[in-house]
């Protein structure tokens, strides 16, 4: 293929017009050392043709979601995606736009982000939102960072039930910049609150946890939030899951200051863990330390409302070394996923969505649990669509045999947490059908 | 007419998608989840038909101008076409519906498309190896520095804490080296844009972990004094950090590892043909020399020769860690991956050529009719500024609300910092003689306007579907989300 439009004669016109003979002397700056003087070896020049053929045989490669009865989850979520969304996502007004800084030709990206974070604030319970972050992981740290920043202290408090690539990242982000995360350890399956309390004190910048957690438990955050608030310190929760704020008390309604998550869920495809969509929300007297970009309401020069880029002074184009934070480019795109999805969904199809997703998990695991060496990991607490069973083999060989049947039982928790010996991390939304769960059942119960 | 917010159009019971019945057994869900942990009020969503819906985000992509809409050249963003084959592959799916935590067995396809792109964006780069886990440029800049930050520390070397920065660099910049918990030194550019070499080395010294580059510069010059500035800053012990925001003029010609370059980012969402998406979701390479493979984030991507088989190889001691969940924007370098292969090395080579050929060509009709801040041979982009149009009161923010009216989308203005009322213009490869032909044609007439009848330039624009915003007000008095 060839996306250059030029004819030899286009080119030969335009060089006359700079006054050259060649490309190659547009590049006279550059030294005749440094001039590569090979061709690159990238292969390539295919046509469309054979460009299909390429990429479908690697995709062939891959075993899909669509060839298998999945139960994975663990922060990335097969859910239903309406069809009109992935038609409307292909309207290159959208797609093909940029960043936008020229709000009167940029309003209908401007508008959806309005709206979009209209519904991350519904969501949490909280006041302001921001446009977007990469995702759930880096919100999550960046949540940290700023925690720190507003209550000038060096140290936050971290669960060990915050999902393990969250925690990582929060912890390559804090390290760089001399913050010191404490791990709290889980008892039961949620946050121990008496080790919160103990470690809390006057230099704690942030409580950090996850809700519901990462093994699908519902922490308890009035909790959290009292030990934090007693200390002058911020209750920061990250959602993974935000399908479960359907049925959910809202983080803001149980004393978080700063909640961000993971908004994949809604509209946008599993696709190999990104793009996904970090959301970032806080109370509102939080909002100029905030990181990103931020759309607000304003009136045009016929006193009519329009939307636009606000804030900024926060930002790293006007701030520089001084800005909250280095984001520019975020999620955009997938913003506008979640915006499609939440307004089709609505408000009583997510209240649905929650109540399927929880009673089927529900199903799944008093089916898994009365299998005969089949355990829960944490008997009695409440979860919602994510749950732990010990099993009496080792899980990966479990998942192998199990796949060689097109169903994938779950995740193995061997590799993040070696302390919960043969556990096995399992998720079920409202797309798994009885007759799947049935089959995992059985299945499961029929390895020697 | 403007488009009522989603929010606006609710009507309660209204519903768009519905469920298929329950086919398990409903238990009590009190007994399920605690009366005190469930969710008292609901959030308000919108209750809408899926008509209007459709109808409703139809209108607000026609409230949007795209580069399928038309010209777009936006300077430092590489606004190129985004191929449309890319978004079919992409959504192939067995690629969109791959699980992250699958068994490596049942990805092997995914994991060999990120190994072979990761090594034919190294060799593009003149780099050893490299990371697809940024999600974006500013994220692939944040784990650069992050890897020349663990590099020192693992030398023991704790007090290189500086990190100096040209003035006319990106934002994004000393915000990321800040992020990193680096000291910034600015030095200021030369008057022709280059790095002024002696302000350069009396900035370095044994605190100097390295410098940050553009190159093209964002004023759209190649440093020609590249090896001395890469033997200055290594001398002192410091690493070189390329941004690669403007390598779209360079593929094929020259290679940043050649120049001295240690850690470098690509944008793929500029140089390598992906959407920007209004805004995202980019995508981002960070490559490395040998000596920085060891900081790489992990997991990285590996090939098994003896088992002929792709991995994810979490056994870093040295890594960094990770940047964010999972392995990176992987959609995204889907895209990538069917670009790299439409183009090939030689494509690649063409399409930076004609980039340049592009904006000289542009510069060459516009140079008589707008000051131009560097007048030299450019790279894919150049700066011009009203400066001559001075006396009509007619200023840079004018004369971009004003090719609104003519249906372009501005150049990128008041950038670099550097130059007074900056039109940074970057037409990219894609476009024809013929679109850069009308498009002077606009700029030569909005000149004409000013001089004529200035208040058409001051007073637009006057097509678009909004007029000029308020912008202290919302500032003032932010209005972030709709109540009702």
């Amino acid at each position: 293929m060839n996306y250059v439009p030029h004819t030899e004669q286009d080119q030969q016109a335009m060089l006359k017009s700079v006054g050259k003979n060649s490309i190659e002397e547009l590049y006279h700056d550059i030294p005749a050392d440094l001039k590569l003087k090979r061709d690159l070896q990238v292969s390539g020049g295919l046509s469309e043709i054979e460009l299909r053929r390429l990429l479908k045989g690697l995709a062939d490669k891959n075993q899909h979601l669509d060839e298998c009865g999945s139960f994975l989850g663990a922060g990335a979520y097969d859910h239903y995606i309406p069809a009109f969304i992935d038609q409307l996502l292909l309207r290159s007004e959208f797609y093909t736009a940029y960043t936008p800084y020229q709000p009167e030709i940029s309003q209908g990206t401007l508008q959806n982000i309005y709206e979009y974070q209209t519904m991350i604030c519904e969501l949490t319970g909280m006041d302001v939102s921001n446009a977007s972050m990469y995702d759930g992981a880096s919100a999550l740290a960046e949540a940290a960072v700023m925690a720190c920043e507003q209550t000038r202290r060096k140290e936050f408090v971290i669960s060990d039930a915050v999902h393990p690539e969250y925690r990582e990242t929060v912890q390559t982000y804090t390290e760089s910049q001399n913050l010191t995360g404490k791990p709290v350890a889980f008892k039961d399956g949620v946050t121990d609150l008496e080790q919160v309390k103990a470690l809390v004190n006057d230099k704690t910048a942030a409580v950090i946890v996850q809700y519901p957690n990462f093994f699908g438990n519902i922490e308890d955050l009035k909790g959290l939030a009292e030990i934090a608030h007693a200390q002058k310190a911020l209750l920061v929760v990250a959602v993974a899951d935000p399908v479960s704020l359907g049925i959910l008390e809202s983080p803001g309604a149980l004393g978080a200051d700063i909640v961000v998550g993971e908004g994949q869920s809604f509209g946008n495809p599993v696709s190999f863990g990104g793009p996904h969509i970090g959301f970032f929300a806080a109370r509102e007297k939080y909002v100029r330390r905030m990181p990103g970009r931020i759309v607000g309401a304003t009136v045009d020069s016929n006193g009519q409302r329009a939307f636009v880029l606000t804030l900024q002074a926060r930002e790293q184009h006007i701030r520089r070394e001084k800005a909250t934070s280095n984001i520019c480019s975020n999620q955009a795109l997938n913003a506008l996923a979640v915006n499609m999805a939440l307004s089709a969904i609505g408000k009583q199809g997510l209240q649905e969505m929650a109540r399927q997703c929880l009673q089927k998990a529900h199903y799944a695991f008093n089916r898994l649990t009365a299998l005969p060496g089949v355990e829960a990991a944490f008997p009695g607490k409440p979860f919602f669509k994510e749950f732990v069973i010990k099993l009496p083999q080792d899980p990966e060989r479990v998942n192998e045999a199990l796949f060689k049947e097109k169903i994938i039982p779950g995740l193995p928790l061997k590799r993040f947490y070696p302390e919960l010996g043969n556990a096995l991390l399992v998720c079920v939304t409202e797309l798994r059908t009885k007759a799947e769960i049935d089959l995992l059942a059985e299945r499961l119960g029929g390895l020697k | 007419m403007p488009e009522k917010l989603i929010f606006e159009k609710s009507v309660p019971g209204r519903r768009a998608v519905v469920f298929p019945e329950l086919d398990v057994p409903a238990l009590d869900l009190d007994s399920l989840i605690p009366k005190e942990l469930q969710r008292k009020e609901p959030a308000k969503l919108p209750e809408v038909s899926e008509n209007e819906v459709v109808r409703h985000f139809t209108r607000l992509s026609q409230m949007n101008f795209g580069v399928d809409t038309g010209f777009y050249p936006l300077g430092s963003c590489t606004m190129k076409y985004n191929p449309k084959i890319n978004e079919e592959t992409s959504r192939l799916p067995g690629f969109a519906r791959l699980h992250p935590y699958q068994p490596e067995d049942t990805v092997q396809g995914a994991l060999q498309l990120m190994y072979e792109t990761t090594v034919d964006l190294s060799e593009i780069a003149g780099m050893d190896f490299g990371t697809l886990q940024p999600a974006a440029g500013a994220h692939g800049e944040l784990t650069g520095m992050m890897i020349i930050r663990a590099y020192h520390q693992s030398r023991g070397d704790v007090k290189r804490t500086k990190v100096i920065v040209p003035d006319s660099a990106h934002g994004t910049n000393p915000a990321t080296a800040a992020l990193c918990g680096f000291k910034i030194v600015e030095i200021k550019s030369m008057p022709n844009g280059e790095v002024d070499v002696e302000a350069l080395r009396k900035a370095v010294d044994d605190e100097t972990a390295g410098l940050m580059l553009t190159n093209p510069n964002t004023v759209g010059v190649f440093d020609p004094n590249i090896q001395e500035i890469a033997r200055i800053v290594h001398d002192a012990g410091g690493l070189l950090y390329y941004d690669g925001a403007n390598m779209n003029a360079i593929m094929g010609y020259a290679r940043p590892g050649d120049m001295g370059f240690d850690v470098i980012h690509f944008n793929l969402h500029k140089t390598f043909s992906t959407p920007h998406g209004g805004g995202g979701p980019g995508a981002c390479y960070v490559g490395v020399k040998d000596f920085l493979v060891p900081f790489l984030p992990k997991p990285v991507v590996q090939f098994d020769e003896d088992q002929n088989r792709y991995y994810l190889d979490y056994d870093r001691p040295q890594s960094i860690g990770r940047v964010k969940a999972f392995y990176g924007n992987f959609g995204v370098v889907v895209k990538t991956y069917t670009y790299l292969r439409a183009m090939g090395g030689e494509g690649l080579k063409r399409a930076s050529g004609n980039a340049v050929l592009n904006a000289n060509y542009l510069l060459s009709l516009l140079k008589d009719h707008y000051h131009v801040a560097f007048d030299r041979t450019c790279m894919h982009e150049f700066i011009i500024t009203p400066k001559n149009l001075k006396d009509t009161g007619v200023r840079t923010l004018d004369i971009a609300k004003r090719l609104l009216d003519y249906g372009y989308h501005p150049p990128t203005i008041y950038f670099p910092l550097i130059v007074d009322e900056a039109m940074m213009i970057e037409p990219t490869e894609t476009e024809t003689k013929e679109t850069l032909d009308s498009f002077a044609e606009a700029m030569i007439n909005i000149a004409k306007e000013a001089r004529e009848n200035p208040e058409l330039v001051t007073g637009a624009p006057r097509k678009t579907i909004v007029g000029r915003l308020d912008e202290v007000r919302a500032a003032r008095q932010p209005n972030l989300r709709y109540t009702e």
